[in-house]
């Protein structure tokens, strides 16, 4: 019998590895089975273009539905895996049947973390948001009426960029964030004070070091009319017309663990997409992979990661080994202005700006044992790539010279 | 109808079908091409759907802008008729454009 390959996860790692087998000559079948109404799309212009009004829905397709037919990939929307059965080689269906597979891919990404309030209970809330999917924007894009109180909860890339598409729609957006400054955990404070500062000149307004104490509902438990927070110990009260709830991913790894498979901050995976049972591979958001960069284990929210995972996993199944090398990178757009980041600045021990603070455009550096580990680049793409292959190279760099736009980027590696 | 032909680094030829207003890229990637990868979705962010317009069809298009022409200048491989392909929207004029990849979108 034919061999079946069974993609669990029709987002941008599923769809990039189906369609990744068929360019490298798979022959077998390709089952992708996704949850969702439609066929793979981009989830980055989901809180941008999209939620702008910009962007059109087919134009989020990342192929139209036609590809997968011509190329022989069994698109099956709608469709729900419920279980593994491992020792049978199966898996089940939401509407009770059973799919048998020889190799099973999963490729089950992650949902918005709920926000864990007391009193929230039970409670269907009509204009509390997060935004994972294109549903979860549609519902949302009916609040977005100029004049109405937006209050976003989390100061990470979805609630700047949803900021910043709100004040651009003429609501009124007030952003709270736990720590004491805006992506705290991905950057310096360089950049997050930028950030911060062509916010406000939007109109955005923050209360950092905040904390969420509760949300007022109407009485019909279905709206939510207020939050109340305390900053620095000030309470403090907010009207609102809708909200959203942006604080992170949580991978959607229960289908492995139920099946037995390890699961540490997301699904582990060895370096060819492998989990312990060599029939299932994870890959994406939902997988827990070593790094050739860190030297450690990293689980990674981007598309660069889904892309370059189904890269790893199209060659596993096809019977080679490309462990991934890939540094991992991220973007952003934020009311036009382009922010690339390339590598992982946690640990870092100076940072270098090079380029105007004042005129939007620059690039900072994270230096650690004086080799770049990471950059945040903003307006000048023109560095981008220069400073990945800074962060590639791990080369030694001065500090000084790094800083001087007057010296190339380019001859900067000692 | 416009054909676009693609080839790869190593010489094997993709002839596809594109679809007026999308972008170049956008047919490399509806169509399987190898070697296009698109990280960024196509908004000039990634280089990774560079591409060599061959001879002829440069003048048929507008040039690059600000964004295109930062990414190109420090992309790997670049040639004088280097362009990312996400940027090149498909018009009947390109009919028979031919845009051959570099070695590789992402290793050095």
């Amino acid at each position: 019998m034919e061999e079946r390959i069974v993609i669990v996860g029709a987002g941008q790692a599923g769809g990039e590895l189906a369609a990744g087998l068929r360019k490298q000559g798979y022959q077998g079948r390709v089952l992708l089975l996704g949850d969702e109404a439609h066929p793979p799309y981009q989830r980055p212009p989901l809180s941008k273009g999209f939620l702008l009004g910009k962007v059109a829905l087919k134009d989020l397709y990342l192929k139209p539905l036609e590809t997968y037919e011509r190329f022989g990939i069994e698109f099956k929307p709608g469709t729900r895996v419920e279980a593994i059965d491992r020792s049978t080689r199966e898996i089940s269906l939401r509407d009770g049947s059973r799919l048998a597979y020889d190799k099973l891919v999963l490729a089950t990404g992650g949902r918005a973390r709920p926000l864990s309030l007391p009193g929230l209970e039970g409670a269907r809330l009509e204009n509390l948001f997060s935004i994972r999917s294109l549903a979860d924007v549609e519902a949302m894009r009916g609040g977005f009426l100029p004049g109405n109180h937006l209050v976003i909860i989390g100061g990470g890339y979805v609630g700047l960029e949803v900021a910043a598409v709100a004040v651009q729609s003429g609501l009124r957006v007030t952003l709270l964030e736990a720590a004491p400054r805006l992506l705290s955990r991905v950057t310096g404070p360089e950049v997050s004070s930028f950030i911060e500062r062509i916010h406000r000149e939007r109109g955005v307004e923050f209360r950092l070091s905040c904390e969420v104490r509760g949300l007022e509902l109407d009485e019909a438990r279905r709206q939510v009319r207020g939050v109340s927070l305390a900053c620095h110990g000030v309470p403090e009260r907010l009207e609102a017309d809708l909200v959203l709830v942006g604080i992170g991913l949580i991978p959607n790894t229960e289908l492995a663990s139920a099946a037995g498979l390890a699961v540490q901050n997301g699904i582990v995976v060895d370096e060819y997409a492998c989990t312990a049972d060599p029939a299932i591979l994870a890959i994406g958001d939902c997988a827990n992979q070593p790094s050739a960069y860190t030297g450690g284990r990293i689980r990674l929210e981007s598309v660069p990661n889904a892309i370059e995972h189904a890269r790893v996993a199209a060659a596993t199944l096809m019977g080679k080994r490309e462990p991934s090398a890939a540094i991992p990178w991220f973007w952003s757009d934020q009311y036009g202005l382009k922010l690339q980041m390339v590598g992982l600045s946690t640990g870092y021990e100076q940072c270098v700006t090079r380029g105007s603070v004042e005129h939007k455009e620059f690039s900072a550096f994270y230096l650690k044992d004086r080799r770049v580990i990471a950059a945040d680049v903003i307006g000048r793409p023109a560095e981008f790539m220069a400073a990945k292959r800074l962060v590639s190279s791990r080369a030694e760099v001065d500090a000084t010279r790094l800083g001087d736009v007057a010296v190339p980027l380019t001859s900067i590696a000692a | 109808m416009t054909k676009i032909k693609f080839i790869e680094a190593d010489g094997k030829e993709h002839e596809v079908e594109a679809q007026e207003g999308q972008s170049v890229m956008q047919t490399a990637l509806n169509n399987l091409v190898p070697g296009i990868v698109g990280e960024c979705g196509g908004f000039a962010s990634c280089a990774t759907c560079h591409g060599y317009v061959d001879e002829g069809w440069q003048s048929k298009l507008p040039p690059p802008d600000a964004a295109e022409e930062g990414m190109i200048a420090c992309a790997f491989h670049v040639k004088p008729n280097s362009r990312l392909t996400c940027q090149i929207k498909v018009t009947p004029a390109l009919d028979g454009m031919v845009v051959r990849l570099p070695v590789s979108q992402t290793s050095e």
